[in-house]
Formats: structure tokens, C-alpha cells, sequence
């Protein structure tokens, strides 16, 4: 299971063979720090995968080189089969890719409302998509369960509805792949159960979810696929029982809680 | 030869002096991760002093260079960094800048108080007289100083940063402050420390520099200029390359004096204009820096801070607009001619504002060159325009293309770049273009805008449609606030990284704002220009658009109503000017106090009163959901309590 074997045994998607995304030895060097080295990760359509390891493991970091934000010191990132390694961040997000933030980015003096429907007016203005942004606003309000905050001015929310208003504003650029940066937390377990509900509907709709997550509990119950990261490195690829199972993983980062949770 | 060696080491001085200023900037910005636009205004303040010193007083020259440089620069440093660094640890860019130029508008004030213009002052140079002959080349005493104390105090930092206890804690400052707390290094006290070694590097440049140039007030406070140029050379980190950099730009203004009037026949043209702009090579200097700088990242988003005033509702804005053509409609016949004159400026000034808010309080971009568009705009009407609206078409589009072309290089950097250029910008033509066409005693003749059918040769009618000009912009750029792109811009300004991920081309919304903010100071301009008949260089010094600016922060730089009130305050400072001795300038002294105290609630006035009036709104109709703001993100009972109102409402 571990990387370090010849041939680590990815689990296939049997529906859809090419990748959506696939990191391809990707290395990012700050300074004299290695974050992210040489990690290799793919995403598919019409499934939710797991991207998990510690605090520090490089998460955040490669899913800013996914998005253009950084730019990595060795490797490449392709989107369904095109290399985008070159291209701005705002041409990625045309090519339908979407993420939310670890350390909060919404628009704080924007209403929930309005921080949706700007991102379903930018969409509007960028795709051949033609849809009524406020229509499309009124429709993810709805599905992400924001209705009740839509007029509050996001900087007044607390973190866990924050975040659902960047997953919501993800949402209105109706993308193929969502990188969801701890989209969980600050959220209770109704709240994270029913985040759960709507990632697995979505993902139901072909769409494909690369997901960093700390609450163990929610990437084993909705993750087909988890890789694990730790110091940067792809320690691990598998099923959420294969991973479960990794004496390696085991020993960096999941330890007795998931023995006993499983 | 003889030429070409005098060429080299007047350059070599020249350099090394703004090598200690830049040295100086550049010791600051690491320690505080601010950048001083007022650094060359403490350097000119303790030239200012040494000659009082030295000069006014008498004392002996060794006793005068060590009251200055080791006793009035270091405290007033250390005492700048106590009052107003500290305070603003941390805070966003924009503050900061608001902060320092607060600053050097506020110590040309003080040294104009203290040092009258009309006395000649003379610093001589040191050893004057005294030269030596190397082969056929004369070098002053005065030239080997300079170049001798650069060497000193380059090797002294040398040694002090690699070294020293204290100055390696300087370093580790910049790099972890935290970290370096837990080392036992006070980051609030090497911040200080390095503020006071900043101020005597400025003093140091200052006094070398004073006998070289004119013991003049701007002069000494612009050389901030070269410095920023050298600095960036150095990505205003390392000091070696910055001092490089301050050389070169020395050697370089060197040779357009030398190599002017006889550069052959091929680059006599280009050696021409180079001649007759070289007051603008280190603005050039500087363009070219910024060129070259490698791309920000995307700046993250901060939650950091008040929220931002609603912007009014149309309706309200329609019916305070009314009262506003109204007011002034009713009240023009009824004053004298110089009150009108003045309210029609209060009006220009307000649209020009207008234009800043439009950038700067919804755009979140710096502009420090406003006024010069204003001037662009008066020029287009005065050159081409002859009164008509095509006039007014032609201000726009000019001072639209000039905004263009000043962001354009900057797009891709962050703020506080965008403010240099600007800076740099209106420097520029400041110095070269306003003075060639307007002519340096100032008398463009610009003609007042003619429409079919509305009068506006009169004053009462001009005042007037000037109401009604900046009643119409005003309710343009609350519908724009308002609407689609107002929204685009609020995004843009409270996070750029998700606005490009959300696919938003960040340079293109970013460059469309600053030419429509340009244009608009345009129009501004092409107004101004036919009210006053004719326009001069005095109208667009550089230094007035770094008043607009603080102004509109202390009216509230996201408000229109900060905007109709910095306008008031810009053209009430000639009349307030007639009561106080004229070397008291009033706008910069009150403009600077002003923005210290008050230019710290991004807000202003404006957005106090916008949030009492929604105050006072909120008590008729029950409590605001503002007041049950999650003070403590992520609690789940304030969670609770959000949602409740948000159902509730």
C-alpha cells in the first residue's frame, strides 16, 4: 500500500478511466523546506477523494499548486488530460475547477446572498453558460442550506457557515472538479452529516471531489479513495479500508482512533 | 577623458549619497514591513536642523553633526515608530501608506513653520575650498567625504547585521517575529531601534546632500524618490544590491548632464529629450524597476478590521442629490463671486474624490497621482476641447489612457508598488510636462463648456451644473457599488486569491477601475480648467493629490458623502490660509494631523455618520443583526443566535 512499493495498487473507478485531475510529481521547495515532494494525485469523476495527514503534511500547499496560487518547483498538474501548469489561476477556474480555503477567503463585506451570486455572475460572464445568476443563487442557497443567513453580511457569520458560503460560492461556477479545503470545520454533526449528504449528491452527479478533511469520521464515511500525505510525501493510496489498514499510516497519522472507529 | 572621470565621480557621489537614504528605507522596511514614504522628509528635517545648528547657531561643525545625527534624527525615528508605527502593526498596506505620507505632508508643515522660505539658507560643504588634483581631475573634499562616510557606514551595517546581538535580532525580526520574541528580542523595541538608525541614515544623506542641491524643503523631501528607485533594486531587501542600484542612478543623471550636448550625431535626439527630462530619470529609473519586480502572490483576504458603510439606497441618494442641486441653485444668487468660485471648486474637488472612491475605497487601490489626471484633464480641454462637450470626451479618454499606462506595469504587484508608481507618475509631470505646457508662471487658457441650451457662462449657472455633474456621478458610482460590478469589486478588494479562482481575470478588473477612476478625475479637470479660464503647474503639484487622498480617508474614503466633504475641506484651505502667516500650510499641517488621528478608521467621518444613521434606522425598527456579530468565530451559540435572527428577519 505504501508509495514506496513498486506498484501501489490504485483503485480504479470503474465508470471513467481518465482522471479529471492528476498531480503528476509535484515538488515545492520554500526556501530550504521541501512541503510538497514529488506527491502524485488523481482525482476522478463521480467520486470524492480523500486527501488526509497532519497539520503541515502539504495539503493546503498542493491544493495551491492545483489552483495556480503557487507554483511548484518540479512537477505538473493536469486537468482531464490537458497540462495546465502553465496557465493564470482565473484560467483554471474557467477550465471547471473550484476550491474552497482552509484560512477563510470570502467576501466579508458581502451578504452570503451576494458572494454566491457574484461568483454566478462571474461564471455568466466567463462560460457560454447563459443561466440566470440569481436563479442559480436562489437554487445553491437552497442545497447548501444557507437560505437563513442569505442576507447577513459574511463577515458577521461564524467559521463553520463561512465556509459553507465559499463552498456554496464554489458551487456557482458549477465546476467539474471542487477542492474542498476543511469544509468541516466548525460545523456540528447534524451540520457535518448533512455536508456529507450534499458531497455524495453531488459527487452522484458526476462530479469530481478532491477533499481535505480532519474529521476522520466524515472522509471514511463519504471517500471512495484516499491518498495520505505526510511531510509532503504520498505515503499512501487506497480504499478507506485499505488505508484503514496501512500499518504505515497507522503509525503517522490515524493511531488507535481509527482502529477503535473502525 | 577629463570629462568622462568628473562625470564619474560626481555621479559616484551623487550615488552613494542616495545609497545612505535607500540603505535607510530599506532598514526600516525589514524591521517594520513598513514602507516610509516620509523617509526624505526626515532626512530634509535634519539637514534643516544641522543648519540651524551649524549655521544659524554657530556651533562647531564636529558638535552640529552630533546633535543631529546621533541625537535629534535617532529620537525623532524612535519617537515616529512609538506614536505611529506601533500603533498600526499589522494592519493592512493601504494604512500604512495612509500613515507615512500623513507623515511627510505633516513635516513639510512643520519645517515650513519653523524655517521661514524667504531667509536664504546655505549649508556649505564640508571643507569647502579644499580639493585635490588627481592627474587632471579635481575632486572636492566635500566629494571624498561623501564617498568616505558611504564606505563607513556600509561596512558598519555590514558588521552590525552580522555581528551584533542586536542587529542579528534585526534580521530575525524580519524573518520570524515571533521567533525572535521567544529568543529574548523585543520585535516592538528592534523595530524601534531600527526606525531611529533609519532616521539618521535619511539625516546623514540630507546633510551630504544640502550643499550639493538647495537647502529647499521639497527638494530634500522628494529625494525620497531616487531612494524608492535604489530600493527596488534591491527588492528592498538586500542592501548591497540597493546600494548598487543608488550608484547607478547616480552615474545616470550624471550623464545626461554630461553627455547631453554632445552625444554624435545618431544619439543627439535621444540625448536631447534625455537632457531636457533628466529631472524624471530616476521616475523612469523607477518604472523600469517595477517592470522587472517578479509577480505577488495573490494576497489573502482579511477579516480584519470595521465592515464597510452599506453604500445609501438609490432612492435616499436621488433625494439628498436633490437637496443638493437644490441648495446650491437656491443659494447661488445670494453669493459673493469668490464664494462661488469656491464652492464650484468644493464641487470639482468633491468629483475628483469621487473618482478615489470609486479606486480606492471600493477598488481598494492606491492612487497617489489624482490631481495630475485632473490636470491631463484640463490640458485635453484647454488643447483640444474649445468648450465643447468633444472637449470633455477628449479629457476622459486621456486621462483614462494615462491611468492605463500608470497601472499597467503594477497590476501584477502589490499595493504598495501601484502607490509608488503613482507617486513617481505625478512627480514626473510635475517636474517636465505641466511646466512645458502650461508654462512655468501657469497661464493655459482653458475655455468653460458650452451646451445648447444651458447656461454656464455665468458663475451661478456654472456652480449649478456642477452640482448637478457630480449628482449624477455620485448616483453612477452608487449604482455601480450597487450593482454587478460594484459587487466584482467588493470581491476583488476582500479577497484577489478567490476572485481568481473563481475565474475572475483580477489584472484586466483591476486595470478597467483605475482607467474609468482616471477618467472620471478627468472630467474633474476639464471642469476645473473652465472655471478658472487658465491653468498652471501650481494647480497639480504632486504633493496636493497625497492631500486629496487623505482627505478623502478622513471623510471616509468608501462614501460619497466623504467625498462632497473632502471637497469643502480642499477648497476652504486657501480662505482658512488668509488667517494664519502663509508659512503655515495649513493643508498639509491639518491634512497630516487629521489623517494620524482619524485616517486610522478606513471609514472616516463618512462612514461614522452612515453607521449612526443605521443606527438610528435599526432603533425604529428593532435591534440590528449586526450586534449579534459572532465575536468568537465558530461558537455554536452565537451560531444559534445569527440564525435565529436570520429566520427572525
Amino acid at each position: 500500500m505504501s508509495a514506496s512499493q513498486a506498484e501501489p495498487p490504485i483503485v480504479e473507478p470503474s465508470d471513467d478511466d481518465v482522471p479529471v485531475l492528476s498531480v503528476e510529481d509535484v515538488t515545492v521547495r520554500f526556501g530550504g523546506v521541501q512541503a510538497v515532494s514529488s506527491a502524485n494525485i488523481t482525482a476522478y469523476a463521480g467520486h470524492i477523494t480523500g486527501l488526509i495527514g497532519p497539520n503541515g503534511a502539504g495539503k493546503t500547499t498542493t491544493f495551491n499548486v492545483i489552483t495556480g496560487l503557487e507554483k511548484p518547483t518540479e512537477g505538473r498538474i493536469v486537468v482531464e488530460g490537458r497540462d495546465v501548469s502553465r496557465l493564470s489561476p482565473y484560467r483554471r477556474a474557467r477550465l471547471g475547477m473550484a476550491r474552497t480555503f482552509q484560512r477563510l477567503e470570502v467576501f466579508g463585506s458581502l451578504t452570503t446572498r451576494e458572494n454566491v451570486l457574484a461568483a454566478a455572475e462571474f461564471r455568466r460572464a466567463w462560460s457560454h453558460d447563459k443561466s440566470d445568476p440569481r436563479e442559480v443563487t436562489d437554487e445553491i442557497l437552497e442545497r447548501v442550506g444557507l437560505q437563513s443567513v442569505a442576507e447577513l453580511r459574511v463577515e458577521s457569520l461564524p467559521t463553520g457557515l463561512a465556509r459553507l458560503v465559499e463552498l456554496g460560492r464554489a458551487l456557482a461556477t458549477r465546476p467539474r472538479l471542487l477542492l474542498l479545503d476543511e469544509p468541516g470545520s466548525g460545523l456540528d454533526n447534524t451540520e457535518t452529516e448533512a455536508l456529507g449528504d450534499l458531497l455524495l449528491d453531488l459527487a452522484q452527479e458526476g462530479m469530481a471531489i478532491l477533499l481535505v478533511e480532519h474529521d476522520v469520521d466524515l472522509v471514511m464515511r463519504i471517500c471512495d479513495r484516499i491518498h495520505v500525505l505526510d511531510f509532503g510525501k504520498v505515503i499512501a493510496v487506497g480504499t478507506t479500508a485499505e488505508v484503514q489498514a496501512d500499518p504505515v499510516v497507522q503509525a503517522a497519522y490515524l493511531g488507535a482512533d481509527v482502529e477503535g472507529a473502525a | 577623458m577629463t570629462t568622462f572621470l568628473a562625470f564619474l565621480t560626481s555621479g559616484l557621489v551623487v550615488g552613494c549619497i542616495y545609497a545612505l537614504t535607500a540603505t535607510g528605507l530599506v532598514v526600516t522596511y525589514m524591521t517594520s514591513g513598513i514602507f516610509n514614504f516620509a523617509h526624505g522628509a526626515i532626512g530634509m528635517i535634519a539637514a534643516f536642523v544641522y543648519w540651524q545648528v551649524a549655521i544659524g547657531w554657530g556651533w562647531p561643525t564636529p558638535i552640529a553633526l552630533f546633535v543631529t545625527l546621533f541625537i535629534v534624527a535617532p529620537l525623532m525615528g524612535a519617537v515616529i515608530e512609538r506614536l505611529l508605527i506601533r500603533p498600526i502593526r499589522g494592519a493592512s498596506v493601504d494604512l500604512a501608506i495612509v500613515i507615512t505620507l500623513a507623515l511627510l505632508l505633516l513635516l513639510i508643515g512643520v519645517a515650513s513653520v519653523i524655517w521661514k522660505g524667504t531667509a536664504v539658507r546655505i549649508v556649505p560643504p564640508f571643507f569647502a575650498g579644499h580639493q585635490v588634483q588627481i592627474g587632471s581631475l579635481s575632486v572636492t573634499y566635500h566629494q571624498v567625504v561623501v564617498v568616505v562616510v558611504a564606505i563607513i557606514v556600509a561596512v558598519s551595517l555590514k558588521l552590525l547585521f552580522s555581528r551584533t546581538r542586536i542587529g542579528i535580532a534585526m534580521r530575525g525580526v524580519v524573518d520570524d517575529p515571533d521567533l525572535a520574541a521567544m529568543a529574548g528580542a523585543s520585535p516592538a523595541r528592534v523595530q524601534q531601534l531600527s526606525w531611529a538608525l533609519g532616521a539618521s541614515l535619511a539625516g546623514l544623506a540630507g546633510i551630504l546632500l544640502a550643499p550639493l542641491v538647495n537647502l529647499d524643503i521639497l527638494t530634500l523631501t522628494l529625494l525620497v524618490i531616487n531612494g524608492y528607485a535604489a530600493a527596488l533594486v534591491g527588492r528592498l531587501r538586500s542592501l548591497p544590491l540597493t546600494a548598487a542600484g543608488a550608484i547607478a542612478l547616480g552615474l545616470m543623471i550624471n550623464a545626461a548632464k554630461i553627455y547631453g550636448p554632445d552625444a554624435g550625431r545618431i544619439w543627439q535626439p535621444l540625448a536631447d529629450v534625455i537632457r531636457d527630462n533628466q529631472a524624471v530619470i530616476p521616475m523612469a529609473f523607477l518604472f523600469v524597476m517595477l517592470v522587472t519586480l517578479p509577480s505577488a502572490r495573490l494576497r489573502s483576504g482579511s477579516l480584519i478590521g470595521p465592515p464597510s458603510p452599506q453604500p445609501a439606497a438609490l432612492t435616499s441618494a436621488l433625494i439628498w442629490g436633490g437637496v443638493l442641486i437644490a441648495f446650491v441653485a437656491i443659494a447661488a444668487p445670494h453669493l459673493s463671486s469668490s464664494n462661488i468660485v469656491t464652492g464650484s471648486k468644493a464641487l470639482i474637488f468633491a468629483l475628483t474624490l469621487l473618482s478615489l472612491v470609486l479606486l480606492t475605497g471600493y477598488g481598494g487601490q492606491v492612487s497617489l497621482c489624482q490631481l495630475t489626471f485632473v490636470g491631463l484633464g484640463s490640458y485635453a480641454m484647454g488643447a483640444w476641447g474649445g468648450g465643447s462637450l468633444l472637449g470633455v470626451v477628449a479629457a476622459i479618454l486621456l486621462a483614462a489612457a494615462a491611468g492605463a499606462a500608470v497601472a499597467l506595469p503594477t497590476l501584477r504587484l502589490r499595493g504598495l508598488y501601484l502607490a509608488l508608481a503613482t507617486f513617481a507618475f505625478a512627480s514626473a509631470l510635475d517636474l517636465v510636462f505641466f511646466n512645458q505646457v502650461f508654462g512655468t508662471g501657469g497661464s493655459f487658457a482653458v475655455e468653460r463648456l458650452q451646451l445648447p441650451g444651458i447656461p454656464t457662462e455665468s458663475g451661478q449657472a456654472y456652480i449649478t451644473l456642477l452640482a448637478v455633474v457630480f449628482v449624477l456621478c455620485s448616483l453612477l458610482v452608487l449604482a455601480v457599488r450597487r450593482g454587478r460590478y460594484g459587487r466584482q469589486l467588493a470581491a476583488l478588494n476582500d479577497s484577489p486569491a478567490a476572485c481568481a479562482t473563481l475565474g475572475v481575470n483580477i489584472n484586466v478588473t483591476k486595470l478597467a477601475v483605475f482607467a474609468v477612476s482616471a477618467g472620471m478625475a478627468g472630467f474633474a479637470g476639464a471642469l476645473f480648467g473652465g472655471l478658472r479660464g487658465q491653468v498652471g503647474p501650481n494647480d497639480f503639484v504632486a504633493l496636493a493629490s497625497l492631500t486629496l487622498l487623505l482627505v478623502l480617508r478622513v471623510g471616509g474614503i468608501n462614501t460619497v458623502s466623504g467625498a462632497l466633504f473632502g471637497g469643502a475641506v480642499m477648497a476652504s484651505f486657501p480662505m482658512l490660509q488668509e488667517h494664519v502667516p502663509s508659512n503655515w500650510p495649513l493643508a498639509y499641517l491639518l491634512t497630516g494631523i487629521a489623517a494620524v488621528s482619524i485616517g486610522r478608521d478606513p471609514n472616516g467621518l463618512g462612514g461614522r455618520i452612515a453607521e449612526l444613521a443605521e443606527r438610528l434606522r435599526a432603533n425604529r425598527s428593532g435591534p440590528p443583526a449586526d450586534r449579534l456579530r459572532a465575536s468568537q468565530r465558530g461558537d455554536d451559540l452565537e451560531l444559534e443566535e445569527v440564525r435565529l435572527v436570520g429566520v427572525a428577519g
